[in-house]
């Protein structure tokens, strides 16, 4: 069995009905807003109402944390890091030796954590309610972007799935070989180097043979129809419209409780 | 007429005619000409079969038909060649093509966008084509909701699947090559049978390139046999006319190209050592005394994924990894074939696969004795290449996935390099599988049956024991097929070991030896319950035999 990317049964949870378009603009004010200022209040209530969106994109805790297990333990470090080198403001929290942690440089590091989180989020949370194919109708018949990058890069994705089953292959065939009996490390390099060059080589053949496929299949030739019309409804507009609300509150909730630090100025 | 009418098969489609005149086409970057000098009709409707020896020229003719050559600036064309009195370019997409690869033929994630592509492409408006979609999933006979996903289909199913969307276009003219070559027996009457019920509801006409002329003969109207354009002279059309005309005619010509002409077995070397020769108790006896065994499997369960299992211990208890074939007990001894059966999916290719030393074992136990382990342990995953290449051999489905250098000639002394021997036995393998002029080609640039010559010859430079082919004959010419049983009977008779995964039931009966049948959901098939034939030939007491132990498959076959 080939692991697809893009396989699997069409998500039923709401915002994967949404346009992809509306979930990405979504995204990107609040995205911008929260790159505005660095302060917990705004990463906070940023990160509140992205937690209770998550069920909408049909994400449960475990996936998310299974998807997104990367970005909190960058945020982690990135956090950890602000506070070690943040100015030393307010009372002496920790003094150990090197480290040194204050009221003032612990708050620098949350705030940087979940910020850090809080900007990450909608991007998850686009890519886990969006299909590829949704992604693809609504570039090319709204954004007007030209199909033949669009579609070939669509069906240039289905390909990636077959390339893990493909270098799995190639690498027992090259053991058959006996390739990478070379020891050590440059050995090691050396026959993985050969085997990335083969994937490419096949990745490349593949890819010739789908574009004939494609081209016979009129492929490019001309004007085209879509079976799959991408539109816009109101479930659309509520998404943005909650986004634009939310970046409210974001701001309004941080310069309420003064804590709006902006980046520039 | 109402717009359903209106779209209905048969109504849509008008069969188109193929007309070439003196036509000749050189692709850019190489020395001969592809075709040269091609005159030939179709008439509208017609059914035509194209044969001819490798670099005749007939996937160029098929490509020019469906007009996708054209993006090849440089290369040159002479004389006319026209679809319904037009430049094939012009019209493309109103000719449908299908090939060889499976996987090529799937542009799309669901099988419903999928077939809608094409369709797409031609600007037929939203609501036509998704009747015309489910018209033509009925046609081909796939019966899945629309959003299924194209990864999940087998070989046979993605090539329904691609003539479906070729359907929905409906062409009236019909391009396949070789659509049937990569596929399992089933898969090929169900590809074919597909494309019948097509041409019956369209009328559409139809040009196929296949090796195996069986599959076609009683379906095609006509059969063409293009001659190769590189000799210096001709090319063009050898010989045209009704199937039983050319096959009386040019069955001599044809058989000699490697065509497989219905009826035609190539004649093969047969074993010395056939079935029957060697009374039982001495096989038996020297079983008992294992001074022959080479490898000897117990319960053992095999999977793709077992590399991965084998890395997290903790994980794979969390997640545990299914077996692909389990409850497998079978014994290799030296000098004897066994053929691994079964249908698609039972997991006949990961056994191989296990057996070659290349994946761990899932479960169970799999040992290899003294007489091939000599001194390297007895888990052949864990032996170092060098270690394994002169111990176990395995030959790939696919030659280019065991190509190693750029150089035919590098591609044989690797093997022997790697184990610091001399290259004596390179120069005897490149005579003997007819290599030698190729030495300083790239293996990449071979015929198919060429590639796989190479790939047998690669495993054999480094002399092992006991060799593993996967599927050897597939998609092989006749030559091809009958130097490869004669090499392996040959092999056999000189005291190597040969496991065979194959559907090929006349390659699997001249290696003689045993049958190891597996069922659809993998588990070896008892041998009271098999075929009598099959365990007539199980019993025969070949100079060593693999066989399941009785007593141990009545316990774990099928619940």
């Amino acid at each position: 069995m080939s692991i697809d990317v893009m396989a699997g049964p069409r998500s039923t949870a709401v915002l994967a009905r949404a346009n992809p378009l509306a979930k990405l603009a979504a995204a990107l004010v609040l995205t911008i807003v929260l790159l505005l200022s660095v302060d917990w209040a705004s990463a906070t209530v940023a990160l509140v109402f992205e937690l209770a969106v998550l069920p909408l994109a049909g994400l449960s805790a475990r996936n998310l944390l299974l998807r997104g297990w990367p970005i909190l333990a960058a945020a982690l470090v990135g956090g950890y890091g602000s506070a070690l080198l943040a100015p030393k403001t307010g009372a002496v929290l920790l003094n150990w030796g090197p480290l040194l942690f204050t009221e003032g440089s612990l708050q620098s590091g949350v705030a940087i954590m979940l910020r850090g989180i809080a900007i990450a989020l909608p991007g998850v949370i686009v890519l886990a309610s969006t299909d590829p194919t949704d992604l693809a109708d609504a570039l090319a018949q709204k954004m007007k972007l030209p199909h033949r990058f669009v579609l070939g890069a669509l069906a240039a994705l289905r390909l990636v799935g077959l390339l893990v089953e493909e270098w799995q292959t190639l690498g027992m065939a090259r053991r058959a070989r006996g390739v990478g009996s070379g020891s050590g490390f440059v050995g090691r390099f050396k026959a993985s180097l050969g085997q990335a060059l083969a994937l490419l080589v096949q990745a490349i053949r593949r890819a010739s043979r789908l574009a004939v496929s494609m081209e016979a299949k009129g492929f490019g030739a001309g004007p085209r129809s879509w079976a799959r019309e991408s539109t816009f409804g109101p479930l659309d507009a509520w998404v943005v419209a909650v986004a634009v609300l939310t970046a409210g509150a974001v701001v309004g909730a941080a310069v309420g409780l003064g804590t709006w630090n902006p980046v520039f100025g | 007429m109402s717009p359903y009418d209106e779209d209905k098969f048969g109504q849509g489609t008008r069969p188109a005619a193929v007309c070439a005149k003196g036509w000749g086409w050189q692709h850019s970057g190489r020395a001969a000409r592809a075709v040269h000098d091609l005159d030939l009709n179709i008439a509208p409707g017609e059914r035509v079969l194209l044969l001819g020896p490798s670099g005749a020229g007939k996937s160029t003719l098929l490509h020019a038909l469906a007009g996708v050559l054209g993006a090849d600036q440089d290369a040159a064309e002479s004389g006319s060649l026209t679809v319904d009195g037009e430049n094939p370019a012009v019209r493309r997409g109103s000719a449908g093509l299908m090939q060889q690869d499976p996987e090529a033929q799937v542009v799309l994630s669901r099988i419903g966008d999928d077939v809608a592509f094409g369709a797409e492409n031609l600007a037929v408006p939203r609501d036509k084509i998704w009747r015309r979609v489910g018209n033509a999933l009925d046609a081909v006979g796939l019966d899945f909701p629309l959003d299924h996903p194209t990864s999940a289909l087998s070989g046979g199913q993605k090539q329904r699947l691609g003539l479906a969307g070729i359907l929905a276009m409906q062409p009236g003219l019909l391009l396949l090559d070789e659509p049937t070559a990569n596929l399992d027996p089933a898969g090929v009457l169900e590809v074919r049978d597909a494309v019948l019920r097509m041409l019956e509801r369209t009328g559409a006409t139809m040009v196929v390139v296949e090796h195996r002329v069986a599959v076609w003969v009683d379906v095609v109207d006509r059969i063409v046999v293009l001659a190769p354009a590189d000799r210096g002279q001709g090319g063009g059309v050898l010989i045209d006319g009704s199937p039983e005309h050319v096959l009386r005619q040019a069955r001599r010509m044809l058989t000699d190209a490697g065509v497989w002409v219905p009826g035609y077995i190539p004649i093969t070397r047969r074993r010395k050592d056939a079935p029957g020769s060697r009374p039982a108790s001495q096989s038996a006896s020297r079983n008992r005394t294992g001074a022959d065994v080479l490898l000897d499997a117990d319960q053992l369960a095999v999977s793709r994924r077992a590399m991965n299992a084998h890395k997290r211990r903790g994980a794979a208890r969390r997640h545990p990894v299914a077996a692909m074939a389990s409850g497998i007990d079978l014994t290799v001894s030296a000098g004897a074939a066994l053929s691994i059966t079964g249908p698609n999916g039972a997991g006949k290719s990961t056994l191989a696969l296990t057996l070659g030393g290349l994946l761990p074992p899932l479960d169970g136990r799999l040992r290899a004795a003294d007489a091939l382990s000599r001194g390297a342990g007895p888990e052949p995953h864990r032996w170092k290449g060098g270690d394994l290449i002169q111990r176990i051999g395995t030959v790939f489905q696919e030659p280019e996935h065991q190509f190693v250098t750029g150089r035919v000639l590098d591609e044989l002394n690797f093997g022997p390099k790697l184990l610091g021997r001399g290259f004596e036995r390179v120069d005897e393998l490149l005579e003997r599988l007819r290599l030698t002029h190729l030495a300083e080609a790239n293996p990449y640039t071979l015929s198919g049956g060429e590639k796989r010559r190479l790939s047998v010859a690669t495993v054999l430079a480094a002399n092992p024991s006991l060799l593993v082919l996967d599927e050897p004959t597939f998609g092989q010419d006749a030559n091809t097929w009958a130097e490869l049983v004669d090499l392996l009977t040959e092999l056999l008779d000189a005291g190597t070991s040969v496991i065979s995964v194959s559907h090929d039931e006349e390659f699997t009966q001249l290696l003689g030896g045993t049958r190891f049948p597996i069922t659809a959901a993998g588990r070896p098939i008892p041998q009271e319950t098999q075929p009598a034939a099959a365990h007539r030939e199980a019993a025969q007491p070949v100079a060593a035999h693999f066989a399941a132990a009785q007593a141990r498959a009545e316990v774990s076959g099928e619940h």
